[in-house]
């Protein structure tokens, strides 16, 4: 696939790749996550496809040096689309050795390995567990291009002339990594140096330290006789527009801010920090201006509660957890749904149970959404599949909340949450508006609050308007009045009135599609961020030959309408899935249907050839 | 344009529901529901724009029995249910209606945080020393050694004091009053109401199933007098049928009982200063306990201070203002684009 042709600085040979991943890892203080984000802006500003994978320590700072402090960010760019960040690494850079312990699996065989050479002293090998170094086993490492850098002292000289502590000048070790594989693979740094000089703008000594080791890293790439050959990985063929690079998080504030604004109404989120969830509540605290009201509420509960109060009053209101947060906040979402009223629940799923991994993926929280409240209590639930997806599908969770009043769960995950991909930047004025029904005065006769349409869903009465004064709560509603009703028939007509409406939405939501063939001898179906893994695997069994297709749900509850039907169409049905087979549990009990399970509990999101290998398994079976 | 029309006058029974009331007879929450519909119709306010959210507990029926908007909830998350209502919507008047158990037991975090953030709320705690709903266990409040179902050998724990819970969370607007004392508890329920801020109000009131009689003290004819005091802005702490006895501090800054003449005059008594920005005689004025001190009633701490949801929305309008209002293009294409 790559041509080579000699060009550049010195004579040095470029070589052309259609896709190129690299990871950065080093300790958790040095900078890997920056570094990281960085290289994806340039790449994705250049106009490649990216796809990122943050991979942090729970610890905001373990035991320098230590294997548990290790902190990587992993970035697939690419002249062609792609769907996930890359299952085998092309470049990796370790800025210590215990970095390159945990990380150096990962590599390619002939893989570049670009190491911080004076990191690899006594106290640090021993921290990683190495009897002697590394470095020096030629055997070892034999299946790499080794690329020996003393970082740190290069860009302590880098610096020198600054009169930085030594402290300040060795922080700067990040940017001469960065510095060095933009030379490599040919980044233009002119974002980042943007970057640099507005970010320390009160500072102007860190401006020029971070640029000097930038440039310092980039020219050692030209200069020294170790590296030979550079890379490039040409823009890739994207549908035409504008773009920019988003999070998961940053779209799902986007989507939500695009809903309120669309709606004319005020939007009210309130949360209580928690990661990987934060950065929704970090991203519309600077929305003021959209009329956004933010509250950082006392905890879980009281998160899921001031926003029940913002909804009866009014406002597009949404909380946003992970899995510890929303098991607190069941029970306000079950008062909620008694209520009948309009929220948005976010679910950015990390591993559990407890604590569990607070810091890396996982899809364990399918069970505690669909079921976790007292009572018989269905609630919506939606699922985008990619970061940028999450635009649409927080538009999505505010439309199906307002039109059905009903809290609805939106279940992103970290991985999602945290990485990174394009986002065609929408036309403002193509996109769907969100229709308020709310009604303003009282008109005919005595307002009945729980008085339904056509979708079984009740008026949405706001405070202050005069002539509908009512109550509502988490007793027993009786039919139409919404007055407290206790007896027997009354509770199993509205038990089954809700659930009734929410299933309804099937009528509301858009039918499931499958990539592949219509009907075969395998459908693979997934759910979540699962699905770059997936549409890969399933893309590249079925240019094998294979007769596989990919269902991939976003839309949990209610399924699609033809979800059964379309099962049916073929001979196996197999469910990757990030815990231990939840969704499988919920598609065989509701279709009778022997789906199978690829489950993966690791943290870590699936690798494309882990499904693939799944895949030709099922098929050889027979 | 604006066109002055007249509010409609307002009377008691414009706030009564059609609902069926079921509390107890006797139970001390019908003086309390009615010297509420008696005060907000003087308070000029449209009847839409009224808000009650309540918890759980018996008093939390309190929202159904009112004809406003109203919010019967969750155990112990009124305060962050209003506190999410006021921020949404500022022109309502929004009142917590709460229990001793519902706000300082399941819900004592939110109880503590809506009053240091001074949401403007009225929070109206019926103290009753007892769960009433849950058939008659002992409460946060009751006071070691209760004898109840679940402590048949009475409570070991300490109770609360939950006027000091609230200074302590340096809440603006401190009061107390008593279910029967119709008049004083109509005057502090106004009060509270025209309080810009949170406004805190315990009402001593009588579960004459569980826990009867456990405020006689201070309701009962002839004795209320020798235990209670009626606080009043600027004015000695003076108490007794006869108005012979006061409270001074004595040389350890300690309050005590003294009588008046022989030598004592009202101006040795300690005065009352409800609008003292530090919390330190509103501390020890709730710290007098009866049987050995007389129990201060009225309102204790008034000051002004601004309100949590203004700085919401000052920030917003500031945002507002510095930015310009939010234009969906211009956040898409801020940071770093690029076209294809």
């Amino acid at each position: 696939m790559s041509t080579t042709d000699v060009s550049g600085a010195n004579g040095k040979i470029s070589e052309q790749l259609d896709a190129v991943v690299i990871r950065f890892c080093g300790d958790s203080g040095d900078g890997m996550q920056l570094a990281g984000t960085q290289f994806t802006n340039v790449s994705a500003v250049f106009g490649n496809d990216v796809k990122t994978l943050p991979d942090f320590p729970a610890e905001i700072r373990a035991p320098a040096g230590t294997l548990g402090g290790v902190s990587g960010f992993q970035i697939c760019f690419s002249s062609s689309d792609i769907f996930t960040p890359g299952d085998e690494v092309d470049t990796l850079v370790a800025m210590n050795p215990a970095a390159l312990k945990t990380n150096v699996a990962d590599l390619k065989r002939g893989g570049t390995l670009i190491v911080n050479e004076d990191a690899f002293e006594k106290s640090n090998l021993s921290k990683a567990g190495y009897d002697s170094n590394p470095l020096d086993d030629e055997e070892a490492l034999a299946a790499y291009q080794l690329q020996k850098v003393p970082m740190t002292s290069l860009t302590r000289d880098a610096v020198a002339e600054l009169g930085l502590s030594p402290r300040e000048a060795e922080r700067c070790k990040n940017f001469f990594a960065m510095g060095l594989v933009y030379w490599l693979y040919q980044r233009d740094a002119t974002p980042t140096e943007e970057w640099v000089k507005s970010k320390f703008a009160k500072k102007p000594e860190l401006v020029e330290a971070n640029l000097k080791a930038l440039h310092a890293g980039y020219n050692y790439g030209i200069t020294t006789e170790a590296i030979t050959v550079h890379y490039r990985v040409d823009p890739a063929d994207l549908p035409p527009g504008n773009y920019r690079k988003v999070t998961g998080n940053e779209a799902l504030a986007f989507g939500f801010v695009t809903a309120a604004k669309l709606a004319g109404k005020q939007l009210f989120y309130s949360g209580y920090p928690i990661t990987p969830a934060s950065d929704i509540l970090h991203e519309l605290s600077k929305l003021k201006n959209f009329n956004v009201v933010t509250f950082q509420a006392e905890d879980e509960i009281a998160a899921i509660t001031s926003v029940v109060g913002a909804a009866f009053a009014g406002d597009l209101a949404i909380t946003a957890s992970s899995g510890p947060g929303i098991a607190l906040k069941g029970e306000g979402m079950g008062l909620a749904a008694i209520m009948e009223l309009p929220l948005v629940v976010v679910d950015v799923q990390r591993g559990g149970p407890s604590t569990g991994l607070p810091t890396k993926t996982e899809q364990s929280d399918l069970y505690m959404c669909m079921f976790g409240r007292n009572g018989d209590c269905p609630m919506p639930l939606i699922a985008p599949a990619t970061p940028a997806d999450c635009f649409e599908m927080a538009q999505e969770a505010l439309r199906i909340a307002v039109e059905f009043m009903t809290p609805v769960l939106l279940l992103s995950d970290g991985y999602i949450a945290n990485g990174a991909e394009p986002w065609k930047i929408p036309d403002v004025s193509s996109l769907k508006p969100i229709p308020i029904v709310q009604k303003n005065t009282q008109t005919d006769g005595e307002f009945m609050p729980y008085l339904r349409n056509e979708k079984k869903t009740r008026p949405w009465v706001i405070p202050g308007t005069p002539g509908c004064e009512h109550r509502v709560g988490g007793l027993e509603k009786s039919d139409v009045t919404g007055n407290v009703n206790y007896s027997p028939e009354n509770h199993q007509f509205m038990t089954t009135l809700r659930a009734e409406k929410i299933a309804g939405i099937a009528d509301f939501i858009p039918e499931q599609t499958v990539e592949g063939p219509e009907s075969g001898d395998l459908l693979v179906i997934s759910w979540g961020g699962t699905y770059g893994a997936v549409r890969t695997a399933v893309k590249q069994s079925v240019q094998e030959g294979l007769s596989v297709a990919h269902a991939h749900i976003r839309y949990l509850n209610p399924f699609p309408k033809n979800l059964g039907d379309l099962i049916k169409r073929y001979k196996k049905v197999l469910i990757p899935e990030l815990n231990t087979g939840q969704l499988r549990m919920i598609i065989r009990g509701t279709y009778l249907a022997d789906a199978v399970g690829l489950n993966k509990v690791q943290g870590k999101p699936f690798l494309i050839s882990e499904v693939k290998q799944k895949i030709r398994e099922m098929l050889d079976e027979k | 344009m604006s066109v002055d029309i007249p509010l409609p006058v307002l009377s008691p029974k414009d706030f009564a529901s059609d609902q069926e009331i079921r509390w107890c007879p006797r139970c001390g929450d019908y003086s309390i529901l009615a010297q509420m519909k008696k005060v907000l119709p003087t308070l000029g306010i449209p009847k839409e724009k009224f808000v009650f959210v309540s918890g759980i507990g018996c008093s939390s029926r309190f929202p159904y029995y009112m004809d406003t908007y109203g919010m019967h909830s969750i155990h112990g998350r009124a305060p962050a249910i209003a506190t999410g209502v006021k921020l949404a919507n500022p022109d309502l008047q929004v009142w917590v209606i709460t229990g001793d158990g519902d706000s300082l037991s399941i819900g004592g975090n939110h109880f503590m945080h809506v009053l240091r953030r001074n949401v403007d709320l009225k929070v109206i705690m019926f103290n009753n020393q007892i769960y009433g709903l849950t058939k008659g266990q002992y409460s946060p409040t009751s006071p070691t050694g209760t004898k109840t179902k679940s402590t048949p050998f009475g409570s070991v724990d300490r109770p609360l004091n939950p006027l000091s819970v609230a200074i302590g969370a340096r809440a603006t607007f401190v009061a107390r009053s008593v279910d029967v004392d119709v008049k004083h508890l109509a005057s502090i329920l106004e009060r509270a109401a025209h309080h810009k801020g949170s406004a805190f109000v315990e009402v001593y009131q009588d579960c004459n199933v569980f826990n009867s009689g456990a405020f006689a003290f201070a309701s009962k004819k002839g004795e209320k007098e020798e235990n209670v005091i009626f606080l009043e802005h600027g004015k000695p702490l003076i108490f007794g049928k006869n108005r012979d006895k006061g409270v001074r501090l004595n040389s350890h800054d300690q309050p005590e009982v003294v009588e008046l003449g022989k030598g004592v005059t009202e101006d040795d008594l300690l005065f009352h200063d409800e609008k003292s920005e530090d919390m330190n005689l509103a501390f020890l004025l709730a710290s007098m306990r009866y049987p050995e001190m007389p129990e201060p009633m009225g309102v204790f701490r008034a000051v002004d201070q601004p309100t949590y949801n203004e700085a919401v929305y000052q920030q917003v309008e500031a945002a507002t203002e510095r930015n310009g209002e939010g234009d969906l293009e211009a956040l898409f294409n801020t940071g770093d684009t690029w076209t294809v």
